[in-house]
C-alpha cells in the first residue's frame, strides 16, 4: 500500500522535476544557467562511457570509502575512551564543542603540503570532517545508558565485557547510528568538495573542470551521479536503521 | 511490637534468611553539601517465607536499605546476611531486584527479556523454554511473547522485570517502589499478583514503597522508618491470612493498620520536608 505522505512527495518530486524541464525547454531558463534534466540524463549517459569515467568515480568513491571507515572506526573508539576516562573527556570537551566552528577546508592547501597531492589529503580531510559527529554520538549514546539498566547489569553479575556487549552498546545503539549516518554523510561531503577545491582527478574535480570550461551539460551530469550516489547509499543506510528499529518494534 | 499473630507456621517465621546488623550508609562529602549520613544504624531480620514492607518518608534511605542488602552498596558500617553469608558489594546468588524505574531492555523481545539472566547463566535450552513459558504465562504476557518493550503499557513492562527476576527462582525478591509509575488501578491488581507470585513461589520477599495502603494489603510485617538519617520505629505485624488479595481493604481491622502507620510517619514526613529534601 502507498502512504498518503509517498504520494505527496512523489508529486513534489516529479512536479519539480517536469517544472524545470518545461522551463528550460521553453526557453524560459537559458541554457547557459540550467540545462533541462532530460539533457542532463542524455549527457550523463554520453559521460559514462567516456574512458576516464570509471576511474574518477573509483577514486572518489574508495577516498570516501577509507574516510567513512577510518571516521566510524576512529570516532566509536575516542568517543568510548572519552566516555570511559573522565579527565580526558573534560579535557577535550571544549575543542568538540568548538569544532564544526571551524572551516576545514581552509586547511586543505596546508594537508597537501602535508600528504602531497595524492587521495591522502582528501581521506586525512574528510575523516577529519566526519570523525567528530562519530565522536560526540558515541559519547552520547554512551551517557544516556539507564543506570537501572546498569544495576540489571550487576543483578545478572554480568562481567565488564558482557555488560559492554549486552547493555552499554545495545542501549547506546540509537545514538550511535545517528553518529554513523553524519559520518557518511560528511565523508562524501569531505571528499567531494575537496576534490573541488584542489585536485587533479575524481569526480569532484570533473565537476570544477567542466564548470571552468563552460561545459554546462558534462557539469550537470555529474552533479546528477553524485546525486544519485549519495542517496542510494543513504537510502542503504535508512533500510538497516528501519530494520534495527522493526527488530525494537519501534517501526 | 507484634501486634496480632501471623498466619504462617511458626517454624517457617522464625528462620532467619537474611539479616542486616548495625548498617549505616554515609555518603562522603561532595561539592554542594558536606557529609549525608542516609541511613541506620538499623537491624532487621528478614523470616524466610514472609512478606515484609519498608515505608518511610521521602529521603529516608528506604531504596539505599535495599541496595545494601542487595550488595548493590557496600554500607559504611555494620554487616549483612544472606542465607547465613556475608553481603558485601556483590548481588548473592537466589537475590532477585526488581526497580521503580522502566529496566526491560527495548532491544529484546519480551521472551528475549524474560530469558535474559538464564542465557547468560548457561542454562540449557529446554530447561530455559520452560522456565520462560512458566514466567510468560504467569505474568499474563503469554500473548505479547514477541512484542517490544516500547509496544507495552508501563505496567506491563513492569511484568516483563518480574518475569525476568522470576525465571531465576530468587530466594529472596527485593522490590524497590517497583509499581510507583504505574496508576492507582493497575497498582492493585499488581498488587495481587505479587501476593500470588509470593504465596506460589514460596520466597521471602521486601518491597520498598511509600503507599501504606499498598504496604498494609501486601505485608506481613512492615517496618516504618524514620526521617533520615532512617532507622526502624517500629516492626508493625499485621496478621493477615497468607490467602490473601486487595479485597482485605474491605475488612474492618484494615483500616487501623494504615491509620497506625500514618501516626509514625506524620510526623516524620513533617521532619522530612523540613530537612528539604522534599520541596516545601
Amino acid at each position: 500500500m502507498i502512504g498518503k505522505a509517498t504520494v505527496i512527495r512523489t508529486v513534489v518530486l516529479l512536479g519539480a522535476v517536469g517544472a524545470l524541464e518545461i522551463a528550460c525547454r521553453t526557453g524560459a531558463i537559458a541554457p547557459t544557467m540550467v540545462i533541462a534534466p532530460s539533457a542532463m540524463v542524455k549527457a550523463l549517459v554520453a559521460a559514462m562511457q567516456s574512458d576516464d569515467f570509471g576511474g574518477h568515480v573509483q577514486q572518489t568513491l574508495s577516498a570516501v570509502a577509507i574516510a567513512m571507515s577510518l571516521a566510524i572506526v576512529g570516532g566509536f573508539a575516542i568517543g568510548a575512551l572519552l566516555h570511559w576516562i573522565p579527565f580526558l573527556r573534560r579535557a577535550f570537551n571544549p575543542f568538540l564543542a568548538a569544532y564544526y566552528a571551524i572551516p576545514h577546508f581552509a586547511f586543505y592547501p596546508l594537508l597537501i603540503v602535508i600528504f602531497g597531492l595524492g587521495p591522502a589529503p582528501l581521506i586525512v580531510l574528510a575523516t577529519l570532517f566526519a570523525m567528530v559527529a562519530m565522536i560526540v554520538a558515541t559519547m552520547a549514546g554512551l551517557d544516556r545508558v539507564p543506570r537501572v539498566l546498569l544495576k540489571t547489569a550487576r543483578i545478572h553479575r554480568l562481567s565488564l565485557l558482557q555488560e559492554i556487549w549486552r547493555i552499554r552498546l545495545p542501549a547506546a545503539a540509537p545514538h550511535i547510528l545517528s553518529g554513523l549516518k553524519l559520518a557518511v554523510a560528511y565523508s562524501f561531503i569531505g571528499v567531494i568538495a575537496g576534490e573541488f577545491i584542489l585536485s587533479t582527478s575524481g569526480i569532484g574535480h570533473e565537476i570544477a573542470y567542466a564548470y571552468d570550461n563552460f561545459d554546462n551539460p558534462r557539469m550537470y551530469a555529474l552533479i546528477l551521479f553524485v546525486l544519485a550516489i549519495v542517496t542510494t547509499f543513504n537510502m542503504l543506510v535508512w533500510t538497516w536503521e528501519r530494520r534495527l528499529a522493526r527488530r525494537r518494534g519501534m517501526a | 511490637m507484634a501486634t496480632r499473630l501471623a498466619a504462617v507456621p511458626a517454624g517457617a517465621t522464625r528462620k532467619i534468611h537474611a539479616r542486616l546488623e548495625g548498617v549505616t550508609r554515609i555518603y562522603p562529602p561532595r561539592a554542594g553539601h558536606g557529609e549525608v549520613h542516609a541511613l541506620g544504624p538499623l537491624s532487621i531480620d528478614l523470616r524466610a517465607g514472609e512478606f515484609l514492607s519498608v515505608v518511610g518518608p521521602s529521603g529516608c534511605g528506604k531504596s539505599t536499605l535495599l541496595d545494601v542488602l542487595a550488595g548493590l552498596a557496600v554500607p559504611s558500617a555494620g554487616t549483612v546476611e544472606f542465607e547465613g553469608k556475608p553481603v558485601r558489594g556483590e548481588v548473592p546468588d537466589g537475590v532477585g531486584v526488581v526497580f521503580q524505574e522502566d529496566a526491560s531492555f527495548p532491544w529484546l523481545s519480551v521472551e528475549d527479556n524474560v530469558a535474559f539472566g538464564l542465557r547468560r547463566a548457561g542454562m540449557d535450552a529446554a530447561e530455559t523454554r520452560r522456565r520462560v513459558d512458566f514466567a510468560v504465562g504467569f505474568m499474563g504476557l503469554k500473548d505479547f511473547r514477541g512484542a517490544y518493550p516500547s509496544q507495552l503499557s508501563g505496567g506491563m513492562r513492569q511484568r516483563v522485570c518480574i518475569a525476568r527476576t522470576l525465571v531465576l527462582q530468587p530466594r529472596l525478591i527485593l522490590l524497590d517502589e517497583p509499581f510507583g509509575a504505574l496508576d492507582q488501578q493497575t497498582r492493585l491488581l499488581m498488587g495481587d499478583e505479587l501476593l500470588r507470585l509470593w504465596r506460589e513461589t514460596g520466597a521471602t520477599v521486601l518491597l520498598i514503597t511509600h503507599a501504606l495502603d499498598e504496604a498494609n494489603l501486601l505485608s506481613d510485617r512492615i517496618g516504618v522508618m524514620s526521617a533520615r538519617p532512617g532507622r526502624f520505629l517500629d516492626i508493625v505485624e499485621t496478621g493477615w491470612p497468607r490467602e490473601r488479595d486487595s479485597r482485605l481493604a474491605e475488612r474492618p481491622d484494615f483500616g487501623a493498620v494504615t491509620a497506625r502507620l500514618w501516626s509514625y510517619l506524620r510526623g516524620e514526613s513533617l521532619r522530612a520536608m523540613g530537612q528539604g529534601t522534599v520541596a516545601p
